[in-house]
């Protein structure tokens, strides 16, 4: 603080015309600079190229079967990758599963993000009794390893990816809502929300003008590092038959169909697990350097 | 502190009578009507009535979830539908195995874990503290399952050196520890410490960076105090972090074991609930969650204990 408050001054000292590069300007110059962070951004970017167009990129028909070609191992000519165990086309299952596997990991985020952010915000500036009810049953929800909270809803709900989807949202709302709850808290507490308040700022200007800017940062990059764990998470239950329904193409689900060719195309069936790792780990990566260029202490 | 302790227990209470209402809940948002799930398909009108009154599905929600909770807490979790025996001896036969499992996972993941953590803390920005940093990122970005896979494919498939799945020869149920048995639980369990052991390294990296910036540090250098014996001090200050953190991965792996377990046909709770999930066997499902979860917030209560009463460091009014 001090030091900023010091460098703002000499600045001004200086030349008084030139503005200082705002926040995020200096975030996405500390990315830049962090080749770690810019390989799991392209690699991220990559995986996403990849989803929008998988269409036009895939080599052949990935929903086509065939009895005299099932299970070939990878460099089959025509077959780059191999066949799974209905004679489909690995590759071009693998590149339009991209589709749904990254849909399925990534939307339960963004939906946790909007709702646990709401939940964790007003809890944390309306404090007292409210916050008391709404944290002590978002502890409820935490008493539960995520896997289990997972696999307990989207067990009671069925297979299908509307209900892979809420269970894993419903994982991870209490986890954002957490850190929200805690980081408006201490805002709601410093001195400029005082100040506001007493120079006659209503709720809402506060929370827009004071609360959102200092907290959805911190957030962000938290429930950005959710994202390598709702991949996980939800390729496990596809795996496990509770998320997508064959014969749509998701590498959780690819996985689980390919674990009876372990012992005769080995490294056919390991392929989509493959792929489930290095979207979880760039993303994870990414998010690493997110959190460092932003300064945000976990 | 033993008023803390005494509010901790109280404040374990409400959250346990929660996640009761969840697991009882589980049934209820399950589609379709609640008996039938709980029904054999071919029930005879009598059985289905005689249900109806022992679930109390004509009674009201919260008659009903006492009832339920009452009859959990004398040990009766009802019935599997797919086998007909009780619930809660399915599950007490099955939590041992993945205790079995899951405390040796823990146990590796713990060893390796601060290993590479230590090491990586003490070398900060060296090569070798990013290596380890990017060992610990993989154990926790690696699809745990499909690790599992790889390890079967290479030591199963390929060298034949381990069974692939079970937890003893020609499908035994009883364990023993001979190397018989023991090959069984090798793979699972490392496939496994991945999880703990990225957590763990990241926690103790960030813990011993952390000591070793303090002025006691410092002080103790100055003083001529041997490099061994200022790792000793260095060990002491960060083991109770560690080992809290090490108690509460324990606890997830006990929930978080079913997708191992599914590819090794481990025999453990995870197994239970996917036999539960695939044949629809409700009471199952919510039996061996009920356990699991109860199992974990009695671990996180026993760690948050331990930790008051072995770190004077932690003051808690």
């Amino acid at each position: 603080m001090s030091t900023a408050v010091s460098s703002a001054t000499a600045a001004s000292t200086v030349a008084v015309f030139k503005r200082s590069r705002g926040h995020w300007a200096n975030v996405a110059a500390r990315i830049l600079r962090n080749p770690t962070a810019m390989v799991a951004a392209l690699l991220v970017l990559g995986l996403l190229f990849m989803a929008l167009v998988a269409p036009w990129l895939m080599p052949q028909d990935p929903f086509a079967t065939s009895m005299f070609t099932r299970l070939k191992p990878i460099g089959t000519v025509g077959h780059l990758l191999g066949t799974d165990e209905l004679g489909r086309d690995l590759l071009s299952r693998l590149i339009l599963g991209s589709r749904l596997s990254l849909f399925m990991g990534i939307t339960p985020v963004l939906l946790a993000f909007v709702i646990g952010s709401g939940i964790g915000i007003l809890a944390g500036y309306a404090g007292g009794f409210i916050n008391t009810i709404v944290m002590r049953t978002i502890d409820v929800l935490y008493a539960f390893p995520s896997v289990l909270l997972a696999i307990a809803l989207s067990g009671a709900l069925g297979a299908g990816i509307v209900n892979a989807l809420t269970s894993l949202t419903i994982v991870f709302i209490p986890q954002i809502a957490r850190i929200a709850e805690s980081v408006t808290t201490q805002v709601r507490r410093s001195d400029y929300v005082d100040a506001a308040r007493a120079s006659g700022a209503g709720a809402f200007t506060i929370v827009r003008a004071h609360v959102l800017g200092n907290v959805l940062g911190p957030i962000f990059v938290y429930s950005t590092s959710l994202i390598s764990v709702s991949m996980i998470l939800a390729s496990g239950l596809s795996f496990l038959g509770l998320g997508v329904k064959p014969p749509e193409p998701e590498w959780g689900l690819m996985l689980n169909t390919l674990r009876t060719a372990i012992y005769s195309q080995p490294w056919v069936a390991a392929l989509p697990g493959l792929f489930i790792f290095v979207t979880s780990i760039s993303f994870n990566m990414l998010s690493d350097g997110l959190r460092s260029a932003m300064e945000v202490k976990q | 502190m033993i008023s803390y302790l005494i509010r901790r227990v109280l404040y374990a209470l409400p959250i346990m009578l929660g996640v009761a209402f969840l697991c009882f809940m589980l049934v209820h948002i399950a589609p379709g009507d609640p008996l039938v799930s709980i029904l054999p398909p071919d029930a005879s009108a009598d059985l289905q009535k005689q249900l109806m009154e022992l679930y109390g599905f004509n009674r009201s929600y919260p008659e009903q979830f006492f009832s339920w909770v009452w009859r959990a807490l004398h040990g009766d979790l009802g019935s599997s539908i797919a086998t007909g025996r009780p619930v809660a001896q399915e599950v007490f036969k099955a939590v041992g195995n993945t205790l079995m499992l899951a405390a040796l996972a823990t146990l590796i993941g713990f060893f390796f874990g601060s290993l590479f953590g230590f090491v990586a803390g003490y070398f900060r920005n060296s090569w070798i503290d990013k290596l380890a940093s990017f060992i610990s990122v993989i154990g926790v970005s690696v699809p745990h399952y499909w690790l599992g896979m790889v390890l079967v494919i290479i030591f199963s498939s390929q060298l034949m050196w381990l069974p692939a799945t079970g937890a003893g020869p020609d499908g035994s149920s009883d364990w023993v520890w001979d190397y018989a048995h023991i090959q069984y639980l090798i793979m699972p369990a490392v496939t496994m410490s991945f999880i703990p052991m990225g957590i763990i390294a990241r926690t103790v990296r960030a813990l011993v960076a952390d000591i070793l910036s303090q002025e006691f540090v410092v002080g103790l250098k100055a003083r001529g105090l041997s490099e061994f014996g200022v790792f000793r001090h260095v060990v002491k200050n960060c083991a109770p972090t560690a080992m809290a953190v090490m108690g509460l991965q324990l606890g997830y792996l006990l929930g978080g074991s079913i997708l191992i377990e599914t590819v090794f046909s481990w025999p453990g709770t995870g197994f239970l609930l996917n036999q539960a999930i695939f044949q629809r066997d409700l009471p199952l499902l919510q039996g061996t969650i009920l356990v699991l979860a109860l199992f974990f917030v009695g671990l996180n209560l026993l760690v948050d204990i331990l930790q008051t009463v072995f770190d004077p460091r932690i003051e808690r009014a």
